[in-house]
């Protein structure tokens, strides 16, 4: 058999035309993923993408992979029965901050402390798109929609709060028009064992235009977020105005340095992502504008294993331990009697 | 050898009954396997609070195990016992109403006190009026057993827990079943002192029949007259169980099981996850909808995936079943039917799940629904289920109910060879692949599975263009899918039997009755008949699509009685299809039908004429 020559972004997408209104960060989103997905080592027919209800879960048709379109929040769970079937395949989750925080908070909740191996990708422009507009789990208090025409009175979720606290052993979070970061840590959460929860902040520009603007804009980014890299103190903003961020007994606050070419000194945190107990990636987690900068990068990676591999695991330690099991011996077994002819 | 003399009886049924701590259940399930070994054909009915412990003593906490057998045919637990065994007043004062006048009551005297009769609501000790009516036998039974124990260093509470066996043991010598099964299982269960003490109150209670002058006589119930071959005892949850495992043998390919525990369901799951060494994957799941929703993406991705629940567990599931529908994946979805609506009565059994099968999702959703009619047809019902799934790329519904769940009867053991091999054609050509494209003979689309090169597709609960599966809006296109898809499992009646006519094949009266009531419907119907009167009987299995004869049946009938344990469900169905005035037979007490129900309406009917 010949070797299958090497793919390009190209062969990823499908031949449906991809719907989404002109503007809307996804098709950025689309289009990173299309092109990291050659560079995985993957054979293009492990691929699945699946997905819930909402904008972003049209994801799945705009690949040309194996996909499937849920019902609404439940593509955590439709994918677990993925991987557990079939270990050896790449499975994706595409939500977002309704689909998976809302209605399928629970799912993503369980989903994400069994570990399994899946990479989720939450897309979160604090806003309900498909529905035209209404206020999300996300969505800041006092929003107002269309239902909240006096604002939202929800006290808001944060994504990477709530996967550190489901236990996940991977938490990201990336811009949907920073293609570099995007690709890099697409990468990285595929490269994780269990499950990678990458929240991608996004821009709905009908119903919640500009929501991300300080993040996504390069001049306004220098000043409001936070590149976290590992091994390297979280310093951020523009030259002659470099800050640091200090966290101590899990409270963060802004240094201001007068020394850039020192931070630690100062008393500025070096970011790791491997700790073994997720309070840091927490204080992380709780950095809000406008008092600190957004951190965008991987707050948490440890080690744990699988769901699908410890469940595959007793299966064969099961028939290590009793043989392949015997239909015969199973209908026959306990107490029986013969009814003479 | 007992002494005394002993007397030959054609059946006989018992009702063990207590608190829901005193090992009724077990008690039960014990003389069950006994009496299998004996022989006997049989038919249980376990009866039991949803509370796991209810203050001890009250009405609320009494737990009862039926078991009627015989030296002949039967397929009920028994309208009325012959005898109950009450191990305290709330049992006594719960269950014998029920009990066949002149009926043996035996109790445990020793619990009669002024407290427990008060607890049991009692206002006056009742045994001198039971005496009246019925032959009462008196037994110390809480004294007998510690007698029994005195030199084990036990605690008082330990000592009392073995007092089950002590009447067990009674009851082995009063009906002549052997002691041997149990006694095995003793050995396996328990060590140490419990052992002992297990074993040796089970044969102090059989040499206290023996030598007591209580007991004149003991009972003898011969073997009865079935079918050659191996059998043992089954219940519906634990044939389902086996069902699924032997699926996955006879389909190669792998179980997944997706559940989240609920009564009466909650066996199944654990029976399966027994069997990790015949590859079965089992999955509890966060919810009901986490359960249908791994299945359905397991069986995408090839594996034949299942969910077992009940009534309220099977409502959640309604919308991961409609996007099988749409998505056109095997899957099937076994709702163990309980009392309802809502939380109902958990551990009791109805049939009212029905029209929630066939139609209690969204828009036109037709799935094939299946209904197991004995414990033992669970096994077959669950192959049959799987499959149909598989044919024709399709969800199906198998109901079951309480009753069947946790009935026990004597089961033939199933010849694996004869179970035969059903082939899985899985896609695999990349050449002319189109997601929905049909099979001319049955309009299955492909099972095309992630990990097959050159089969990448979508699918999804979008509306699907026929043939390529694309999204599509188009409204004629919308029409024709609806079409394919009820044309699809309308077309699954040429694969179903005829219908067996019970008695005569046409005249006055048909009774028609489904699922887990033909024990009691045949029974009724059968009796009816050798006192000459012109009934017949037809039971389905087959709910949707029905068979394909049953409404030419039906016309052969001038009337015809729906036997249902719900409302008049199955009766609605027959009326709007068939134009039928289809009278009704409805309860819903959480309890099986008695046999005298149905033989009365059917007399009342003929009566009309």
């Amino acid at each position: 058999m010949a070797a299958r020559t090497a793919l390009t972004q190209k062969d990823f997408a499908s031949d449906q035309d991809v719907r989404w209104c002109p503007g809307c960060g996804d098709y950025s989103i689309l289009a990173n993923i299309q092109r990291v997905m050659p560079e995985l080592g993957v054979p293009r027919e492990n691929f699945v993408f699946v997905s819930g209800i909402g904008c972003s879960s049209r994801f799945p048709y705009y690949m040309n992979t194996y996909g499937f379109h849920t019902i609404h929040g439940r593509a955590p769970a439709f994918a677990t029965g993925i991987k557990c079937a079939q270990p050896e395949l790449s499975v994706w989750v595409v939500t977002g901050d309704g689909d998976g925080l809302s209605i399928g908070g629970n799912h993503l909740l369980h989903t994400i402390r069994r570990n399994v191996d899946l990479q989720i990708l939450l897309f979160n422009n604090r806003v309900y798109g498909l529905t035209k507009g209404q206020y999300s789990p996300t969505s800041r208090v006092g929003m107002r929609t269309k239902s909240t025409p006096d604002g939202s009175i929800d006290h808001p979720v944060d994504p990477i709060a709530f996967a550190l606290g489901s236990g996940a052993t991977f938490v990201a979070r990336t811009v949907d028009v920073d293609a570099q970061h995007l690709q890099e840590t697409l990468r990285r959460a595929h490269a994780h064992r269990g499950t990678a929860f990458i929240e991608i902040l996004q821009n709905c520009p009908v119903y919640n235009d500009d929501e991300w603007i300080e993040v996504e804009d390069r001049k306004q980014r220098v000043e409001a977020s936070l590149k976290l890299e590992d091994g390297k103190p979280l310093v951020y903003g523009p030259p002659g105005d470099i800050r640091g961020i200090r966290i101590e007994d899990g409270v963060p606050s802004v240094v201001e340095l007068t020394d850039p070419q020192d931070p630690v000194s100062a008393g500025v945190a070096v970011h790791h992502d491997r700790h073994e107990t997720p309070a840091y990636a927490f204080a992380l987690a709780s950095l809000r504008r406008t008092k600190f900068p957004i951190p965008i990068g991987v707050f948490r990676a440890v080690e744990k294993p699988t769901y699908e591999a410890l469940l595959s695991g007793q299966v064969a330690a099961a028939r290590a331990k009793r043989g392949e099991g015997d239909l015969e011996s199973l209908l026959n077994s306990g107490d029986t009697w013969t009814v003479e002819a | 050898m007992s002494e005394k003399p002993n007397e030959e009886l054609e059946s006989i049924a018992i009702r063990f009954t207590g608190d829901s701590g005193d090992g009724i259940q077990l008690t039960g399930t014990k003389f069950t396997e006994s009496t299998a070994l004996a022989g006997n054909d049989l038919s249980t009915l376990p009866d039991f609070p949803a509370e796991i412990r209810a203050p001890a003593g009250t009405m609320a906490g009494v737990s009862g195990f039926q078991i009627h057998f015989s030296s002949q045919d039967i397929r009920t637990p028994s309208d009325h016992p012959d005898v109950l065994v009450s191990f305290n007043p709330a049992a006594l004062r719960a269950n014998l109403d029920d009990l066949r006048p002149g009926g043996m009551v035996i109790v445990n005297s020793d619990a009669f006190t002024t407290k427990s009769l008060a607890r049991a609501g009692y206002t006056e000790d009742p045994l001198p009026s039971v005496s009246d009516r019925f032959q009462l036998v008196e037994i110390p039974l809480t004294k007998l057993n510690r007698e029994a124990l005195k030199d084990l260093k036990l605690s008082s509470r330990d000592a009392g827990r073995c007092k089950n066996f002590f009447a067990l043991g009674l009851m082995y010598w009063l009906y002549n079943r052997p002691m041997d099964s149990t006694l095995r299982w003793l050995e396996e269960k328990f060590k140490g002192n419990m052992r002992e003490a297990n074993q040796r109150v089970l044969k102090a209670g059989h040499a206290f029949g023996e030598t007591s002058e209580l007991f004149p006589r003991s009972f003898v119930v011969p073997r009865a007259k079935i079918e050659p071959g191996r059998y043992r005892n089954i219940t519906g949850n634990t044939a389902l169980a086996w069902g699924i495992v032997a699926a996955s043998q006879i389909m190669d390919r792998p179980v997944f099981l997706g559940a989240y525990p609920i009564t009466p369901a909650s066996d199944v799951l654990h029976e399966v996850s027994r069997y990790r060494h015949f590859g079965v994957k089992t999955f509890q799941a966060e919810d009901e909808i986490s359960a249908a929703s791994a299945a359905i993406g397991a069986s995408f991705a090839g594996s034949l995936g299942v969910c077992t629940t009940s009534g309220p567990g099977f409502v959640l599931k309604q919308e991961a079943l409609g996007l099988a529908v749409m998505a056109e994946l095997p899957l099937v979805v076994v709702n163990i039917q309980r009392a309802g609506p809502s939380t109902g009565m958990p551990t009791k059994t109805e049939q009212a799940d029905l029209l929630a099968a066939l139609y209690g999702r969204n828009s036109e959703s037709p799935v094939p629904v299946l209904a197991a009619d004995t414990p033992g047809n669970c096994f077959d019902t669950i192959l049959e289920a799987f499959r149909l799934a598989v044919r024709h790329m399709t969800p199906v519904v198998m109901l079951s109910d309480s009753y069947l769940a946790n009935s026990a009867e004597p089961w033939p053991i199933p010849d694996v060879a004869g179970l035969g091999h059903e082939r899985v054609t899985l896609r695999v050509e990349p050449e002319g692949f189109q997601p929905y494209a049909r099979d001319d003979q049955t309009l299955a689309r492909p099972w095309a599975v992630p990990g097959t090169p050159g089969l990448e597709h979508r699918i999804g609960g979008l509306s699907k263009q026929e043939g390529s599966g694309n999204v599509a809006y188009d409204p004629r296109n919308n029409e024709r899918m609806h079409e394919l898809r009820h044309a699809k499992v309308a077309r699954i009646a040429d694969e179903i039997p005829a219908i067996e006519v019970m008695g005569p094949d046409r005249g006055d009266l048909l009774v028609v009755g489904w699922g887990g009531t033909r024990g009691a419907i045949v029974s009724a119907c059968e009796e009816a008949r050798r006192d000459g009167l012109p009934v017949s009987n037809i039971h389905l299995r087959h709910l949707n699509p029905f068979p394909p004869d049953l409404g030419e049946v039906l016309s052969r009938f001038e009337k015809v009685l729906v036997a249902e344990l719900n409302a008049g469900q199955l009766a609605l169905l027959l009326r709007a299809e068939f134009l039928v005035d289809a009278q009704r037979l409805a309860k819903t007490e959480g309890q099986p039908f008695r046999i005298e129900e149905i033989r009365a309406r059917v007399d009342a009917l003929l009566e009309e004429n």
